[in-house]
């Protein structure tokens, strides 16, 4: 094992190669490039034996590794925001079909409008989609995940894709020390891939054949029974990694200072590092709160998300996404996970950080002040903005007109293109 | 019966599950005059059901035919007529 100081992309990009997928296809997407572009220079220079296939878009390239992993080779592709949006119609197919696609999700929020940089909407938007979701904190753990995505992917109770979330430019565009693990270290962690079914031509088969209403629910059921199983294989991967690589990586959540804890904050991603340091100045001034991370959204992991704050009278979630309409996709999980539970704590749900607006630690530890005032609570509202629309009072107008003297050249020839001919009458 | 991982048949289960009952009422006749077995109409046929070897022994399997009838649209010499089937 190595310690280097190396750029995110780097690091995922050496980690994807470490795991010997035989087929990569992506698509570039800001903030993603960077990670395929060091798996093609690889591919490029030979030190990566894989078929790297160039495609025009993303819903192309999850096809591609869909058709590649069906043949029952290990596949990788990474991809963020639109693209993923993109893959969307193809990645509830891999998983519907069971293909253990593994792949990495760079954080990016969704349009319109327009924004390249962090937020978790895009990932959280495929909730439903039957694909594992782990979140990353840091760096080196978007590198060990990636590694125990395979794993816990290609288990055959499991048999699902994993999508790995990295939050956007915080961690892959980063230069972090990361510890990238040898080749035959992962080579001993993981297993070449057994497929159960795979397309060969002297033996046809059919995959993801027509099921009727007298089947189809029972299809779906049997992804959802793959979903309940992976909790476990999670657990299992993130225990042999620590016995094999020595470190405390991925799992199903991450308490810390929990243990006498009446506040709990919950959050997904890189953020947890800032609550993590918002804690450790509440507990100098006495407060009693704690951070509880959670690693695998999807499957939600339920039992452990409870065990993990069961001091805590109050939860207060920050996420980056919303469900428009709802609240906070993961305060609402949690408010789930403590339905029917005695004297369950109050649950807050606070959006913060959208479309990559800073998250400060004074934010955190006035958040924690008083109640959340609303549910969902837009953190750090911007109050000295007019936000049309919004104010009832006020009646939504067209934008002022913009006038403006045009240079004589320019009025002249608009003149002459766009006024009415001679004698025609208005 | 089996619901597999993926839901993964093995290939030809299209013999076994019959659709020719889907058919919309008419059904190819194979006139056998003019024939000269250019094999368009097995070419075009959207099912595969039509088969022949020489000319004026084409004709389609009626498990399978769903009466489209671009069998007889495309037939060169007119040799393939739709009519109304009787049941």
């Amino acid at each position: 094992m190595a310690r280097r100081f190396l750029q995110g992309f780097r690091a995922i990009g050496e980690a994807a190669a470490l795991c010997r997928p035989q087929v990569v296809s992506a698509y570039p997407i800001t903030p993603q490039t960077g990670i395929i572009e060091e798996l093609a220079l690889m591919v490029a220079d030979g030190s990566l034996q894989a078929e790297y296939v160039n495609v025009e878009s993303e819903h192309s390239a999850a096809s591609v590794v869909l058709g590649a992993s069906a043949t029952g080779v290990r596949v990788y592709s990474a991809t963020t925001s639109q693209g993923l949006l993109l893959m969307t119609e193809v990645l509830y197919n891999i998983a519907g079909l069971r293909l253990p696609v593994v792949m990495t999700c760079v954080n990016r929020a969704v349009s319109a409008p327009i924004n390249i940089w962090n937020d978790q909407q895009d990932s959280v938007t495929l909730r439903d989609a039957g694909i594992l979701q782990l979140y990353a904190e840091t760096n080196q753990e978007g590198v060990d995940l990636l590694i125990q995505a395979y794993r816990i992917a290609e288990d055959h109770r499991v048999l699902l894709p994993v999508m790995v979330c990295m939050d956007g430019y915080i961690l892959p565009h980063a230069y972090e020390p990361v510890d990238i693990p040898t080749q035959e270290q992962v080579d001993s962690y993981l297993p070449a891939f057994k497929p159960v079914y795979r397309l060969d031509p002297a033996d046809p088969v059919t995959m993801g054949a027509l099921a009727e209403p007298d089947k189809y629910l029972e299809a779906r059921y049997m992804l959802h029974k793959g979903m309940d199983a992976s909790l476990g294989v999670i657990q299992e991967a993130a225990a042999k990694f620590k016995a094999e690589f020595g470190r405390n990586s991925g799992g199903l959540v991450e308490a810390y200072r929990m243990d006498d804890a009446d506040v709990a904050l919950v959050t997904m991603g890189s953020l947890a590092a800032t609550l993590k340091e918002a804690v450790d100045e509440l507990r100098t001034e006495g407060k009693k709160v704690g951070v509880v991370r959670i690693i695998s959204f999807r499957p939600f992991p339920t039992q452990a998300v409870r065990q993990a704050m069961a001091k805590a009278s109050r939860v207060v979630v920050i996420e980056k996404a919303i469900s428009l309409g709802s609240e906070g996709p993961l305060a609402l999980d949690m408010k789930a996970a403590f339905y029917g539970v005695t004297r369950p704590p109050t649950i807050e749900s606070c959006v913060a950080g959208l479309g990559g607006r800073d998250i400060p630690v004074e934010t955190i530890k006035r958040l924690l002040d008083q109640r959340s005032p609303a549910s969902p609570h837009f953190v750090d509202l911007r109050t000295d903005l007019e936000l049309e629309g919004v104010e009832t009072r006020r009646r939504i107008t067209s934008l002022p007109r913009v006038t403006r003297r045009a240079p004589a050249a320019a009025s002249r020839l608009a003149r002459a293109l766009y006024s009415a001919p001679r004698g025609a009458t208005s | 019966m089996k619901i597999t991982v993926g839901l993964v048949a093995r290939a030809g289960t299209s013999w076994a599950n019959k659709t020719g009952s889907w058919r919309t009422g008419i059904v190819p006749k194979f006139l056998r005059q003019k024939c000269n077995a250019c094999d368009l109409c097995a070419l075009a046929c959207p099912d595969g059901c039509i088969y022949g070897e020489a000319a004026k022994d084409y004709h389609a399997d009626m498990e399978f035919c769903k009466g489209c009838g671009i069998c007889a649209k495309v037939c060169p010499v007119k040799d393939i007529v739709m009519e109304p089937e009787v049941r």
